[in-house]
């Protein structure tokens, strides 16, 4: 097992045939994941290196039963990709695409939760079940297959990490990289449940970062209903504190967002926190 | 984008929000005329992309125009907060009855737009939020189907019966705001009730997401009137997330969670970072350059630890970057460099190869952060040895 993909995965990619699209679609295929179909509107008929395109993601899921989408579309037409995969009953999105508003984003969210599909992201690398399939962005060479679950919000950071635990002969589960805007699909809680649901995984490495409150409502799961052994890490400690211009984000998180702040969370949960990504490996085979 | 008061105060009246007369000075004189204007008494506010004016002497009461001038001159020689201030917004005094607290913003967790209003206003709300919880009523705000007649009737259900009326009129209109301008904060601190009976905002704190300001020109013109640091400039031109920071370490590495990590390695290796700078993915061997001259350009640093971990980005474009950039930088501090992931081997072949002198590996990010560090303290001019 893993969570959310495998060697079952039938992936779908929306904008195969831009540069970036098409660069990982490929990659991804090479590691071995099952590359079904592409859509690119006005490119239906055409193929990628084989793959087919089609004008629709209906068309593409009728053709070829794809039933995970990765979408590589510009940031103004990433809400729309979305409706449009959600549409067709696709049940994972993975949205790698960056810089999209934020509007478009709670709006996409909101419909999202009215569906089947999940949303992972947007501007996320992906994700990687070493051995069975990648989908993204994220290096499957550093990845080894075993029993470690990881979700991080940040990319290289992520690598990093994984990295580490790959040298010291830890394998993983699954990496899941939730992407670092303020607004998006699967977060450490959501990630937290289905690690703790899956046989294969052992224990879970968390990655967070200064903002927001995702680390705080991890720490409080994890306290209450994770049996498995969770290592935090929380990148910014010596980051300078931002100017703010409100109090608004302060009353809603209850939190001031810095890394302190999240350390002490977790740590407060129970949740061994290693200083930097070595130490973070180092505690996970502790 | 965080705006002036007076900007996000334009873009209220464009949406029907009654205010006070109020006009922007660039100079003591362009403020003593304009409370002149106003009858002479006026609010002289400081206008800064951040919080904290009233308590920390941003806003004067000004009882005559020569006070205005006074206050104003002040603030152009002192600034506020560490930054520059070039304009300053001269208001009309209204007779208040009473203030309050209104705010639409993101609620992260939610994944959603929250609307807020506290009846109790002035400036520790934060305060009021942990001692009075009560006092502070919220709801979430679906964009898809707007702030509902219901949701504003329990906003305002709480505040004075004199109170609710104008109140009730007023948040439909910020929340037209947040969403006709892509705003991720609209904030109303105080909001005021006055005599008269009429609501009105006395402060706005307007944010606008970077993400939509290609799709709201108007607003993305207003960031000629900010301040500029030359060398953020520069680098945000080229596409670097670059921020200055006060220590000797500079600081170069791909992505934002792997660049703070090289903070916090560097800091708990014992240096100070000179600066943030993230040169993004896929970097190119001129944007590695570029991001050399940009990190070098600070006279504050002795020496750079590049910190590179290869997804899309290729070790030996990295490598062939520096290189390059060495020929055109003259720079005479070691830079450690420490690349990992694709293609990586490569590129530390080409580094070894070239044998620059200034170049110096590291194997893993902490070698690298003590190497760099040690170095920082062995400076060039021999001061810090």
């Amino acid at each position: 097992m893993s969570i959310l993909i495998d060697e079952t995965t039938r992936l779908l990619v929306q904008g195969i045939t831009g540069k970036e699209g098409a660069f990982h679609t490929l990659r991804n295929r090479a590691y071995g994941t099952n590359v079904v179909a592409g859509v690119t509107p006005g490119k239906g008929g055409q193929d990628v290196d084989g793959i087919p395109v089609y004008e629709t993601v209906a068309e593409a899921v009728d053709a070829t039963g794809a039933d995970t989408s990765l979408i590589f579309v510009p940031a103004r037409f990433a809400a729309d990709a979305l409706y449009e995969a959600a549409g067709s009953g696709l049940e994972l999105l993975v949205l790698v695409t960056e810089g999209i508003p934020v509007l478009d984003m709670v709006s996409a969210v909101g419909y999202l939760r009215g569906t089947s599909s999940v949303l992972l992201g947007g501007n996320c690398p992906g994700l990687i079940s070493p051995g069975k399939a990648n989908v993204g962005i994220i290096p499957g060479e550093i990845c080894m297959r075993g029993s470690v679950g990881l979700i991080s919000r940040s990319g290289t950071l992520t690598y990093q990490i994984v990295h580490e635990l790959t040298q010291r002969g830890i394998g993983q589960s699954t990496c899941v990289g939730m992407g670092g805007d303020p607004v998006h699909g699967i977060g450490f809680v959501d990630a937290l449940r289905r690690f703790e649901a899956d046989p294969e995984t052992e224990s879970v490495v968390v990655i967070g970062e200064i903002g927001g409150s995702d680390e705080e409502q991890a720490a409080a799961f994890i306290s209450q209903e994770m049996t498995k052994p969770v290592v935090a890490y929380v990148a910014g400690l010596s980051a300078p504190a931002g100017k703010r211009m409100g109090h608004a984000g302060a009353i809603v998180t209850g939190s001031s967002g810095t890394a302190r702040a999240k350390v002490d969370a977790f740590e407060a949960a129970g949740v061994r926190v290693g200083r930097n990504p070595t130490e973070v490996a180092a505690l996970v085979a502790a | 984008m965080d705006l002036y008061e007076h900007q996000g105060k334009e873009i209220f009246a464009h949406h029907g929000i009654s205010l006070p007369p109020a006009a922007v000075a660039e100079t003591p004189e362009e403020a003593r005329r304009a409370a002149e204007r106003f009858g002479g008494r006026a609010a002289v506010k400081v206008q800064v992309q951040i919080g904290g004016r009233g308590k920390g002497g941003g806003i004067v009461l000004a009882r005559s125009p020569e006070e205005a001038e006074e206050a104003a001159r002040g603030m152009f020689e002192r600034g506020f907060g560490g930054m520059a201030v070039t304009r300053v917004l001269v208001e009309s005094l209204v007779e208040i009855a009473s203030e309050f607290y209104a705010a639409l913003t993101l609620d992260r967790s939610r994944g959603t737009y929250i609307a807020m209003v506290s009846s109790k206003g002035g400036v520790d709300v934060e305060e009021i939020a942990r001692t009075d919880p009560d006092a502070i009523r919220r709801v979430p705000v679906d964009p898809r189907i707007g702030l509902k007649a219901y949701q504003v009737r329990y906003l305002t259900g709480h505040l004075p019966e004199e109170a609710r009326r104008g109140t009730a009129s007023l948040l439909p209109k910020l929340y037209d705001v947040l969403i006709a301008s892509d705003a991720t904060l609209v904030e109303v601190n105080p909001m005021a009730l006055l005599r008269d009976g009429s609501v009105i905002p006395l402060d706005a704190k307007v944010t606008v997401d970077d993400n939509a300001l290609s799709r709201q020109p108007e607003v993305a013109a207003l960031r000629s009137s900010f301040p500029v640091d030359p060398t953020q400039a520069r680098a945000n031109e080229k596409g670097l997330q670059y921020v200055k920071l006060d220590g000797e370490v500079g600081i170069i590495g791909n992505g934002a969670g792997l660049v703070m990590s090289t903070l916090d390695v560097v800091t708990q290796a014992g240096g100070r970072p000179a600066n943030f700078l993230d040169v993004g993915g896929g970097a190119s061997a001129e944007m590695m350059a570029t991001s050399l001259e940009v990190v070098l350009s600070d006279p504050a640093v002795r020496s750079v630890m590049v910190n590179i971990f290869g997804g899309i980005t290729r070790g030996e474009v990295v490598a062939r970057g520096l290189l390059d950039a060495l020929e055109r930088v003259d720079a005479d501090m070691p830079i450690v460099v420490r690349l990992d992931g694709t293609n990586a081997e490569e590129g530390r072949r080409i580094l070894k190869e070239a044998a620059n002198p200034r170049i110096v590996p590291a194997s893993t990010m902490l070698e690298a952060a003590d190497r760099a560090v040690e170095l920082a303290r062995i400076s060039p001019d021999g001061v810090h040895g």
